[in-house]
């Protein structure tokens, strides 16, 4: 039986890989051979997943060197010379072994204001916004996000300034700019624009390299920096 | 900064840029025409000095390039070396001004004066 | 925390970034010493053919090709952000950074012959 050379981060912050072998198997996602480590070698390992269909955005890991969700990564696809190195998600406080602490990430999205905030009650009527609309199209592209950390671990921006906001949460700052429904707008540029927001990205875009939903973050981040130089020479900001 | 003096930053250098982009096109053409045969400073000062049009282009060059390298470098201080606050930007206006002075300097030196 | 390491690196886009950021940096330099030059040669025609002499040894001729090269680097890596950050697009980024990385090319090979 052919086997796979598989080296695991095991620890914290301090730590080791340590290597396991693993039965290889026709369609076999990188989770399904971190979970046979866990099921049939060394139950002490500490990972994180959830739905195994790419929905819920838990089990993002770097598999040999890059960020991935490891459901929906088929070993073929990445493994090099029979082997895989997996280690936790970068740019995150690991808690240990392959899991880390996603909360500084999801802090970033309440700092870029990414909470929608209506401006009508249950006694009105609809907002009526066209499939067509410009702007609602622009919000569709970037929509999908499953909050997963792969953009955020594959930007050296926040490794270089650790305030920065990251891919993600001005993404999704960026889907409820063009949200003509959302009445936060004013506060929520002060909120993206800045040292630590969008003025931060370089464009180096491992984010939208990376994206497993393939939604370009990028695209987003230039949107904010269009409508925050927008709303200064309105001479609203 | 503040999220109004960042977009302000941003919107500076990208303006810069633009200029740049033109000013940078015709300079490597001039240049690639210009030293084909060898250089002179007679030949080269007989066709600048007193150049209405070269004096205007090359201050607006000038100009633009002093105001868009110091943003550039206000990045890369703060990213790669860790150098951010008043201390950087006051270093970086410093640089602005520098560059400005030698800049129209040259210019003056080789557009001015008598035809 | 782990960070970042060349295998994450590796895409068309950080290699345009890297270009852009270090031609940046050494425009930026080369900048002050450039119109401080200019200005230095334009004491009178004897300096500038001075300096123009000194222009024509084959270190400081490879160190001129090498600043074209930059400028133009900088340049269509320039033309590409603003593409980025100013049309709208998706899909053909990686082509932006090939076009960038051709426009250099050829800027240089001209300047080459040129020489």
């Amino acid at each position: 039986m052919e086997v796979l050379r598989v080296k695991v981060w095991r620890g914290a912050e301090q730590g080791a890989f340590q290597s396991f072998e693993v039965p290889r198997q026709a369609s076999q996602t990188v989770l399904d051979v971190i979970t046979h480590i866990q099921r049939h070698l060394d139950a002490s390992l500490a990972y994180r997943f959830a739905c195994r269909v790419g929905m819920c955005g838990s089990c993002a890991m770097t598999v040999n060197g890059v960020a991935r969700w490891t459901c929906r990564t088929h070993v073929d696809t990445v493994v090099k010379d029979g082997a895989l190195e997996v280690a936790p998600l970068g740019q995150l406080p690991v808690i240990r072994d392959l899991v880390t602490d996603m909360a500084p990430f999801f802090d970033k999205w309440a700092r870029a204001r990414g909470r929608f905030r209506g401006t009508r009650s249950r006694h009105d009527e609809f907002a009526r916004i066209a499939p067509q609309d410009a702007d609602r199209r622009q919000a569709d592209a970037g929509i999908e996000c499953i909050g997963c950390g792969v953009c955020y671990a594959s930007c050296d921006l926040v490794a270089w300034n650790p305030d920065y906001l990251g891919p993600a949460a001005l993404n999704r700052a960026w889907t409820l700019v063009c949200d003509a429904r959302d009445g936060a707008q004013a506060e929520r540029l002060s909120a993206v624009g800045g040292d630590a927001g969008c003025h931060a990205c370089h464009t180096q875009m491992g984010c939208s390299e990376r994206c497993p939903k393939k939604i370009s973050p990028t695209a987003g981040i230039a949107g904010l920096k269009r409508a925050l130089a927008r709303a200064v020479l309105k001479g609203a900001l | 900064m503040s999220a109004r003096g960042e977009t302000i930053l941003w919107l500076a250098q990208r303006a810069s840029a633009a200029v740049l982009a033109l000013c940078v096109m015709v300079h490597l053409v001039t240049i690639v025409f210009a030293v084909q045969g060898g250089l002179s400073a007679a030949e080269i000062l007989g066709r600048t000095r007193g150049s209405v049009v070269g004096l205007v282009f090359y201050a607006t060059f000038v100009i633009a390039a002093a105001v868009h390298a110091p943003i550039g470098l206000r990045a890369t201080l703060g990213e790669w070396l860790g150098w951010r606050g008043a201390s950087r930007d006051v270093a970086l206006v410093l640089f602005a001004i520098g560059l400005a002075v030698l800049g129209l300097r040259a210019v003056a030196g080789v557009f001015g004066g008598a035809a | 925390m782990r960070r970042n390491e060349l295998r994450a690196r590796a895409h068309p886009a950080y290699g345009a970034f890297l270009v852009h950021r270090i031609s940046g940096i050494l425009l930026a330099l080369f900048l002050p010493v450039h119109f401080w030059a200019l200005s230095q040669s334009l004491q009178g025609a004897v300096q500038f053919d001075r300096f123009l002499s000194w222009t024509a040894l084959p270190a400081v001729k490879f160190a001129e090709w090498g600043i074209v090269v930059l400028l133009a680097a900088h340049l269509a890596g320039g033309l590409r952000l603003l593409a980025l950050e100013f049309l709208p697009w998706r899909d053909w980024q990686k082509g932006l950074a090939a076009a960038a990385a051709a426009v250099a090319l050829a800027v240089g090979l001209a300047f080459a012959l040129a020489l």
